[in-house]
């Protein structure tokens, strides 16, 4: 094939995109159209069929699912522009993304940056295939958002680590292979003295409890450690990195929760059309209930500046090649909507949009109901909305800490 | 910020050094002082005219740059930072109202009159201390005007009224059949209740049926770009105020209580900003006009109220007194929330957009 010095661009994203529509018709099957992807959620794994499977091996071998990491591991190799255009077909043949969960949102890009070639050789590729299901060790009982202040120890026994502690909120834990964790080696340093390293979550040791939430689902578990082996080979970085290494990859995790998409698709309904299925229009077909209507339309008017404040710091962001100043509110402001808007549905459905089980309750009711309860934890987990007030405080207004 | 071209980033950047060095908030406190019922310096005005900011959205053909709304917006944010007090939003409008509803023959005579700042002009619409566009009793007959209104802003510097009638949008010029009352509101800028007893007036008759909401939208994003300059402004006085101002030996930005406010005012201003150039960008690219100005009025009015009251609050009592500034911004915030719509009005319209 020739060298082109100047390839055009354009030809190139054509050919691309036809490549996408041939791999899709080629191997995408039609009973999984429009399904979700069992894998990227925290709600657990639904058994795979073997069409999810032969789906998410198909594009595994590609590394079409982390279409933007580097080939050597597993990824796609491919550019931002190629990876919108599989973004873009996938969407219109309703196919969804196979390859997700905390591997792909937090741990990858973390271990690509800092993690030595080795791991990298380890642990990308099975990400990028979907065969492993990563969780976060972070919280503790008394870590909480002083997450520094964690107390799960490892002890230096020259080529392994000996850990004993407990972890909480941890995420899926109960299907997790692995764990990416952050565990103190040193006592006397409060924040240099922890370490990022990856535990085995079927090594002897390892005890994991979900716990019930107030929504009723098991999200989350209490993961113990008892004298649990860990090679040093998992450590990643330096002993007394972990802080550092630790809260690179929670700005990924604010990331996913503020600007994602499941919080667009979420709000897709307007509240004003729902608020009409339920309740009385008057003859110029407005809600009747003029209280509930100002509310709604008050809402809708902040959420929609929410979603342009989320369009406009991916703007400045992308022209000051740099992170804008004003994505620091997106997480808080993001979060606390979401819950408004649960709050705003279930006023307008009464007790119907209180259901907790039964038949008399559309899906949509319960789902809501639930959602509701468990989107209490958006403002909590990620750094609580106050701690994200002293970020934004601090960081970007300069206001000092008390002296 | 919305990312910005090179003309717009050096019109911005002229308008922040004119308005930070020729027309700080001290200027405004000598129009207080006047006492003159138009209340601008007309000197200033005509050194703006001559900068073309009157000129902004009128087309080239007729002595603007056509630059549009945005642009625009960037001007007029920029004075309203230092509560520059003009007729220049109040002409915009004016002027817009003639790019979508004039003649061939009412924009030559007009509008390069308007963009040389030769013109001031201004809407007259309300006929009671509410906006509502839906109560407009004023009528023509036989190419006379006659009716009240309420409230106009720069009506005592203005030379040329935009102004509506049940049946459409007319020009009227001052003089025989014109006469005003002032009203004095807590901004101390230029209000007045007019009277049109038999005005000679000559319709707009382009812009089709939603000529008049089409104006309005525009006066509410470019009325919103102020409110925008005055938020931004009270904001960061605000902040540099608690760095500074020290008790209980500790500076005040040092109190979590006070770091928390100002992080809700920022997240409140981001989005605030946000609304605001949308609802201009939305003008300048006719798509969703109607919706994008209801968002960034509102938005405008209900964080510039809320940091408005905060920066009185965050000031303490020093913020109470008229020697400083922060007490103007309060004062010309409600009037500029109540203009064109305030927040009940435009959530009702927001709803009535989207058919709830």
């Amino acid at each position: 094939m020739a060298t082109q010095l100047e390839p055009d661009i354009h030809a190139d994203e054509d050919a691309f995109r036809t490549e996408v529509q041939q791999f899709l018709a080629a191997n995408f099957p039609d009973e999984l159209k429009n399904k979700g992807n069992a894998l990227a959620g925290v709600d657990g794994p639904t058994d795979e069929t073997p069409a999810m499977t032969a789906w998410r091996e198909a594009v595994g071998e590609r590394g079409w699912g982390t279409p933007t990491w580097p080939k050597q591991y597993g990824g796609g190799g491919l550019t931002k522009a190629q990876a919108k255009i599989i973004d873009q077909e996938f969407a219109k043949a309703g196919a969804y993304n196979p390859i997700g969960g905390m591997g792909v949102m937090m741990f990858g890009p973390t271990l690509l940056e800092y993690g030595s070639e080795e791991q990298k050789m380890e642990h990308i590729p099975p990400i990028c295939r979907g065969e492993i299901r990563w969780c976060q060790g972070y919280s503790e009982p008394n870590a909480g958002s002083d997450l520094a202040n964690l107390q799960t120890f490892a002890e230096d026994k020259g080529d392994h680590y000996i850990v004993n502690g407990q972890k909480t909120w941890t995420s899926g834990g109960q299907w997790a292979d692995k764990c990416f964790a952050i565990v103190r080696t040193d006592k006397s340093d409060k924040h240099r003295g922890i370490s990022f390293m990856l535990i085995d979550m079927d090594a002897p040791g390892v005890e994991v409890r979900p716990i019930t939430m107030i929504s009723g689902t098991s999200p989350f578990c209490e993961t113990f450690f008892d004298n649990v082996k860990v090679p040093k080979a998992n450590l990643v970085g330096e002993e007394g990195q972990g802080w550092t290494i630790g809260k690179r990859l929670l700005q990924h995790e604010r990331t996913n929760i503020s600007g994602g998409g499941r919080l667009a698709s979420m709000m897709g309904q307007s509240l004003g059309d729902i608020a009409k299925k339920y309740g009385e229009t008057d003859a110029a077909g407005e809600l009747a209930d003029k209280v509930l209507r100002d509310k709604i339309a008050d809402f809708e008017i902040r959420w929609n500046s929410f979603l342009l404040t989320a369009r406009r710091a991916v703007e400045e962001s992308k022209a000051q090649g740099g992170v804008s100043e004003i994505s620091s509110v997106l997480k808080k402001l993001g979060t606390k909507l979401s819950q408004e808007r649960s709050e705003l549905l279930i006023e307008i459905r009464g007790l119907q949009g209180l259901g907790w089980e039964g038949e008399e309750f559309t899906d949509g009711e319960l789902e809501a109901v639930r959602g509701w309860l468990f989107g209490k934890a958006t403002t909590i987990y990620g750094g609580s909305t106050e701690i994200q007030n002293n970020i934004i405080a601090k960081r970007v207004l300069g206001m000092l800490d008390h002296q | 910020m919305a990312v910005l071209n090179e003309e717009q980033e050096m019109l911005r950047d002229m308008a922040r050094d004119w308005a930070t060095n020729e027309s700080p908030v001290t200027e405004f406190r000598k129009v207080r002082a006047s006492g003159e019922p138009h209340a601008y310096n007309t000197d200033a005005y005509a050194t703006m005219a001559e900068m073309g900011w009157a000129g902004v959205i009128i087309p080239e053909e007729h002595g603007g740059s056509d630059f549009g709304f945005l642009s625009a917006g960037l001007v007029v944010e920029e004075l309203g930072k230092t509560l520059t007090a003009s007729p220049l939003v109040a002409t915009t409008i004016a002027a817009s109202a003639i790019v979508l509803g004039g003649s061939d023959e009412q924009k030559a005579k007009w509008l390069p009159k308007l963009a040389s700042g030769e013109t001031v002009a201004t809407l007259a619409i309300d006929e009671g201390a509410h906006h509502d566009p839906s109560a407009i009793e004023t009528s023509v007959s036989g190419g006379k005007l006659t009716g009240k209104k309420a409230f106009v802003h720069e009506a005592h510097g203005a030379d040329l009224f935009v102004v509506a009638a049940k049946d459409g949008l007319y020009l009227v010029e001052k003089g025989d059949g014109v006469s005003l009352t002032t009203r004095k509101l807590t901004d101390q800028r230029s209000h007045a209740d007019m009277n049109f007893d038999g005005a000679a007036a000559e319709k707009l008759e382009g812009g089709g049926d939603s000529l008049l909401d089409d104006v309005l939208d525009r006066a509410r994003v470019l009325t919103a770009a102020e409110m925008l300059g005055m938020a931004q402004q009270v904001f960061d006085t605000t902040l540099d105020y608690l760095k500074q101002r020290v008790q209980f030996n500790q500076v005040l930005a040092t109190f979590q209580a006070l770091q928390h406010r100002m992080a809700d005012l920022f997240a409140d201003l981001a989005q605030m900003r946000s609304a605001v150039e949308a609802g201009l960008q939305a003008v300048d690219g006719g798509f969703g006009v109607a919706h994008a100005a209801t968002i960034a009025k509102a938005e405008a009015n209900r964080v510039l109220h809320t940091i408005s009251n905060q920066g009185i609050q965050l000031h303490g009592g020093i913020g109470m007194t008229d020697e400083y500034d922060v007490g103007f911004y309060l004062k010309r915030a409600r009037v500029l929330e109540s203009a064109w719509g305030s927040s009940s009005y435009l959530k009702d319209r927001y709803a009535k957009l989207a058919s709830y």
